[in-house]
């Protein structure tokens, strides 16, 4: 009985033990990590991360990667920015005209990434590394390299704007997570996604289109990506050409601390979500303690790494058990 | 003269298979001994115990008439027996001369030695006279000269015995003829050669010695002129018969076509390919491997690009650009490479059935958990599919298992022609039989089967009409009263002979 629930316990909740471990050594050792202001403070930090996250966790579980969310990002705040400060627009439409504009733009580029990269058989890698740097020029261009700020005022209320303690960007940020999940298992898209991570020969040998599917997982990150920009716009009231810097590589390693198999075909995004979980509880807790950024980023790093390989003894673990 | 090599006795088996027995052989200096026999004699079985890619398990080996017996494909390079296989083992974007010595670069200074490297290649390379620049990419060569290449690898360390493993199957006649000017030299240098062959004619130009293997066994050892072609097909045939095969004869045929294929031509074949499948009717499909067998299936399937030709299916003729395509026009594939094309290994045993067709098992994109549940329960208990639970992951299947779990996907899907490929291959006697029945229920539908097998005993035992592919071409229709394995194998080697 206690084997099975200590099996249970590795396999179902897995990584959550690290982000529970280390929330309750910081609530111990840090006097005010557990404050109410403390955890909306961890909340706002990791909501963007974790929308970027869900986006790469789709083109991950197809065995892709998309390095350009950063630059994207960048892009739709500029497209959504200029449109929501445009002269003689009335608030309701260049607030909504600026959401989707962002959706939009961020499709476009993800539909680029996937159609180019499938078509021509072009790793992943190399294709949203070129468009890495086109969004960015892109970006800076229709910008003039200027920073956009003095939105409405309303719009700058809706970002500050929390529920119990709770702030809206992070209740987005969990209602995609939800909606993720329940698209992965509960679909048939979500079905095939796997099973092309896993197999893509056989899923195409069993009558599927795996080229739309994998195309669709990258416009998927690009409107992900679209809907973190605004929620950016919205937490800091600035769109620029020059934000969003190592955006991608705070993603990948949420998902892959997450679980998530960079192989494809295996992971969640209930994972990925501790994954940014873990990432934002770490650098507030580190902060707090007062250890300098340079210490942070090394911590932070050595624990990404420490939790990936942990994760594996955990698997092994579980299986000896289980025998 | 000592047989630089002497094979005795030897035995290996496989789970539910003996694959060689007792077969022994003499391999003499400057001799090209050829091994024939049908798919599955045992012929790459010898030659991987030889190389030490498999243990010896029974009998022995002297070599220089001292005891051999390789743990490693490392111990028999090491000792000078070489192999050149069928799939070419070369690293494209190196140069020739790095090919050549990989495993021996010159050094100087702890750098490698170049010049050297470049003046041994080209003593190497003019012994087979391949003439090319030792510093030239190997990407950059033709199949014929990566062929010499693998020769002169082969050679170019201490090497006394050479197997060369289907050697001719991609060259072209004029290349053929260079090898065997090639070989012929290598002979004379004192290299002994096991060559291996489905060219019957071929290997009269270049053998000294034959030995025929069928079923494991070896049938025969002569000098290869004292035998004529018919003699060789005659000692191939007669693989005993393994297990019953259940042939119905109350299955109603129709004679109704279901799926006509006119003049189908596809990438690597020269021959437009025909041929009509009839409603009930479980058309089998012989032939040797790489007589082009698999791609026809690939082709019909849209698995692999089509270049010309009609598939009708019921009389209408269908566009299949993409097995999407296929699938939906009511054709179905059952690859021969289960765990590769056949199976989602690390997914549920019910994700796997349902792979083929989830809108019966979904509403609106949203997938009918219950329903799911329900279909693969009933699915793998009607195949008899032995597994503790439906969530089981196909990985952890046996092989008989998992391949009725890839007919159990097809079966899920219902399709109206089904295009089995090598449904049998690996799997224990009892899982066959309750997979022939399987057919047999499935004929009783209507539909219409087309079985790939490199069994012939199992495609005479259970198919109504076999057409044989030799060498791209199809070059025989026999009605199940005309089966026998000598109209058989005659038609299969037809095209490699004249």
């Amino acid at each position: 009985m206690r084997k099975k629930f200590i099996y249970f316990l590795l396999n179902e909740a897995g990584i959550g033990l690290i982000l529970a471990a280390l929330c309750i050594g910081f609530s111990i050792f840090v006097p005010n990590f557990a404050s109410l202001h403390n955890v909306t403070n961890i909340f706002t930090q990791i909501s963007i991360n974790t929308v970027i996250a869900v986006g790469m966790t789709f083109v991950i579980l197809l065995g892709g990667i998309d390095l350009s969310v950063g630059s994207v990002l960048s892009l739709c705040t500029i497209v959504a920015g200029l449109f929501m400060t445009k002269e003689g627009v009335p608030l309701p439409v260049a607030i909504s005209g600026a959401i989707v504009l962002s959706l939009l733009a961020g499709m476009v580029c993800g539909l680029f990434n996937g159609w180019v990269s499938e078509t021509w058989k072009i790793h992943a890698f190399v294709v949203t590394l070129g468009m890495l740097n086109i969004a960015r020029g892109v970006a800076l261009q229709v910008s003039g390299s200027r920073t956009i700020f003095s939105f409405p005022k309303a719009f700058n209320e809706v970002g500050t704007l929390t529920f119990g303690g709770v702030p809206l960007i992070f209740i987005v940020a969990v209602t995609l997570v939800l909606i993720g999940q329940f698209v992965l298992n509960k679909t048939v898209f979500g079905r095939l996604i796997y099973a092309i991570g896993n197999n893509e020969e056989a899923v195409r040998l069993s009558g599927h289109n795996t080229k739309r599917y994998k195309v669709s997982a990258y416009v998927i990150c690009g409107a992900m990506v679209g809907i973190a920009a605004i929620l950016y716009m919205l937490r800091l009231n600035i769109a620029s050409p020059i934000l969003g810097v190592g955006f991608e590589l705070s993603a990948i390693a949420a998902v892959v601390i997450g679980g998530t198999s960079m192989a494809g075909g295996k992971g969640s995004l209930i994972g990925t979500f501790i994954g940014a979980g873990i990432m934002g509880v770490l650098n507030n807790g580190l902060l707090l303690i007062g250890l300098s950024d340079f210490i942070r980023q090394i911590v932070t790093g050595g624990i990404i790494v420490v939790a990936v390989v942990l994760d594996t003894y955990r698997v092994k673990f579980s299986h000896m058990l289980l025998k | 003269m000592n047989p630089v090599l002497q094979v005795e006795e030897l035995s290996k088996s496989f789970p539910g298979v003996q694959a060689l027995q007792r077969v022994s052989l003499d391999l003499h200096e400057g001799e090209v001994h050829v091994l024939v026999g049908e798919n599955g004699a045992g012929k790459s079985t010898l030659i991987k115990l030889i190389c030490g890619m498999y243990p010896l398990e029974g009998g022995k080996m002297t070599y220089k008439g001292a005891p051999y017996a390789p743990l490693t494909p490392h111990d028999a390079i090491k000792s000078g027996i070489r192999v050149v296989y069928q799939e070419f083992n070369l690293l494209p974007y190196l140069s020739v001369a790095e090919n050549i010595f990989f495993d021996s670069l010159p050094r100087k200074h702890g750098l490698v030695d170049f010049k050297k490297l470049h003046s041994d290649a080209e003593r190497v390379l003019d012994r087979v006279g391949l003439n090319v620049s030792p510093t030239m990419p190997v990407e950059l060569l033709g199949v014929a000269q990566m062929q010499l290449l693998e020769i002169a690898k082969a050679v170019s360390a201490e090497c006394s015995v050479l197997i060369l493993d289907e050697p001719t199957a991609t060259l072209s006649p004029k290349d053929t003829d260079n090898l065997f000017g090639i070989i012929h030299d290598l002979k004379k240098q004192g290299l002994a050669i096991i060559y291996i062959s489905h060219h019957l004619k071929e290997i009269y130009e270049i053998g000294d010695t034959v030995t025929v293997l069928r079923n494991g066994e070896r049938v025969e050892t002569c000098s290869i002129h004292d035998v004529r072609i018919p003699d060789l097909v005659a000692m191939m045939v007669g693989r005993k018969m393994e297990s019953e095969y259940p042939f119905r004869d109350d299955i109603k045929q129709t004679g109704k076509v279901i799926l006509s294929v006119r003049n189908l031509c596809f990438k690597g074949n020269t021959n437009p390919v025909s041929f009509e499948l009839r409603e009930g009717e479980l058309l089998g499909i012989s032939g040797l491997v790489g007589s082009k067998r698999t791609e026809t299936l690939r082709a019909i399937f849209g698995a692999d690009p089509k270049e010309g030709g009609e598939i009708l299916l019921n009389g209408s003729p269908l566009e299949i650009g993409s097995p999407k395509e296929a699938v939906e026009a009511g054709l179905s594939l059952l690859t021969e490479d289960r765990k590769n094309q056949g199976l989602v290994l690390d997914m549920s045993l019910s994700a796997n059935i349902t792979l083929a067709d989830l809108s019966r098992v979904s509403n609106a994109g949203l997938l009918r958990v219950s329903a799911e549940r329900e279909a693969s329960k009933k699915l793998s208990s009607e195949l008899g599919i032995k597994t503790p639970s439906i969530r089981q992951l196909a990985r952890n299947l046996s092989g008989g298992n998992q391949q009725k779990l890839v007919l159990a996907k097809w079966l899920f899907r219902d399709a109206k022609v089904l295009m089995f490929d090598e449904p049998t291959r690996g799997i224990d006697v009892g899982a066959k039989y309750e997979i022939y029945l399987l057919l047999w229920e499935l004929l009783a539908e209507d539909k219409g089967i087309l079985l790939v097998s490199s069994d012939l005993n199992e495609l005479m035992g259970i198919c109504h009409r076999i057409i044989v592919f030799s060498n791209g071409r199809i070059t025989g229709d026999l009605k199940r009263e005309e089966f026998s394995q000598e109209r058989i194998l005659e038609c299969a080697y037809k095209e490699y002979i004249g």
